[in-house]
């Protein structure tokens, strides 16, 4: 199984465009990525539950990424650890990663199969390409 | 001496709730000067939603009542305070260990670290820990020295007032309000505002208990 991908942010919309954009990367490529979005009523904000929910989702034994946006989102998101089973809690890995930036670079390291590591160093690095170009 | 016991513990939260809905506004004015406007609406519906699913499914156990809590204001607040406010119930729900005075005081105790955890806050940063680690203080404080646990609580709730009025001229240095820099100075925070009138709804609803 491919490492899981979660996306946490305050807006479904947001998220949703985000994984969009990630998966333009992989034509042709499983990849499960599930979204934790927006508040109960459609609006802006983060769920722990509803992380926890999607971390479950995502997880297929061999580990899972979350990458969030800001603020709530990441005391949302560890939180949701908190209402995880021990066993999935340890396959976790909750990124600092830049939202779009490192979704992208983690879904095609995921996608091609790399480990959990892997993929948090991958999401992690997701800045590089841009900083490069814009320094140059 | 009655147990707090999961009905007592039912009664603060309602009390909570109550509170919360009477300074709504009053909050969210707080908030406004510093965040997003939205605290005092944002607890004031997650604290409805608390004490109405309590009434749907009543808990016989104490720790089942704070988890129920817990649950509760992660799934419905949104914003930073859901999940302060919500790793402090569940904290408090998995170390609550017997229904007396004492039992409360470590269940609030380990409520408190898992805010300062989970914030990654100190005190004087101009949060909900200004109120809610003097409170804690003042609760452990009184019950070691044999006081019984309303009035324990009445001393926590003056601690937290004590606490949170000393906000005002503070700078903030986590959440939103630290945006503002130099000028969040000046106004009371609102997380210690709230947090204040839980340790009031305490010592109000659990005063007899314990």
């Amino acid at each position: 199984m491919p490492v899981g991908l979660v996306v946490v942010s305050h807006s479904r919309a947001l998220a949703d465009a985000a994984v969009e954009l990630a998966r333009g990367m992989l034509p042709g490529r499983e990849q499960t990525i599930t979204v934790a979005a927006g508040d109960v009523d459609g609006g802006l904000g983060t769920d722990a539950t509803a992380i926890a929910d999607a971390v479950t989702a995502a997880d297929g034994g061999d580990g899972v990424v979350v990458l969030m946006d800001l603020g709530s989102a990441v005391l949302s998101a560890e939180t949701a650890l908190e209402l995880l089973d021990d066993d999935v809690r340890e396959r976790v890995v909750l990124s600092p990663a830049p939202l779009v930036e490192g979704l992208v670079g983690a879904a095609v390291t995921a996608a091609a199969g790399a480990d959990r590591d892997r993929v948090a160093a991958e999401a992690l690095r997701g800045l590089a390409p841009k900083q490069a170009h814009l320094s140059g | 001496m009655s147990a707090v016991d999961a009905a007592a513990l039912t009664a603060w939260v309602r009390e909570f709730a109550r509170l919360v809905h009477e300074q709504r506004d009053a909050l969210t004015q707080l908030d406004a000067a510093i965040g997003d406007a939205d605290h005092g609406a944002n607890l004031d519906r997650g604290m409805t939603a608390a004490v109405a699913a309590l009434e749907a499914q009543p808990a016989d156990d104490p720790a089942a009542v704070l988890k129920t809590v817990a649950t509760t204001l992660i799934k419905t607040v949104g914003g930073a305070s859901g999940p302060l406010y919500g790793t402090f119930f569940l904290r408090a729900a998995g170390a609550l260990d017997g229904d007396d005075g004492r039992a409360l005081a470590a269940a609030v105790r380990a409520g408190y670290d898992g805010v300062v955890a989970r914030g990654k806050a100190e005190r004087g940063d101009k949060t909900m820990l200004d109120a809610l680690g003097p409170a804690t203080d003042a609760l452990d404080e009184a019950l070691a020295a044999g006081k019984p646990l309303g009035e324990a609580l009445g001393a926590a709730a003056q601690a937290a007032a004590a606490g949170r009025d000393a906000t005002e001229p503070l700078v903030a240095r986590k959440g939103r309000a630290s945006y503002l820099g130099e000028r969040s100075a000046g106004h009371v925070d609102p997380g210690a505002a709230s947090t204040t009138l839980l340790v009031e709804a305490a010592a109000t609803a659990l005063a007899g208990r314990g």
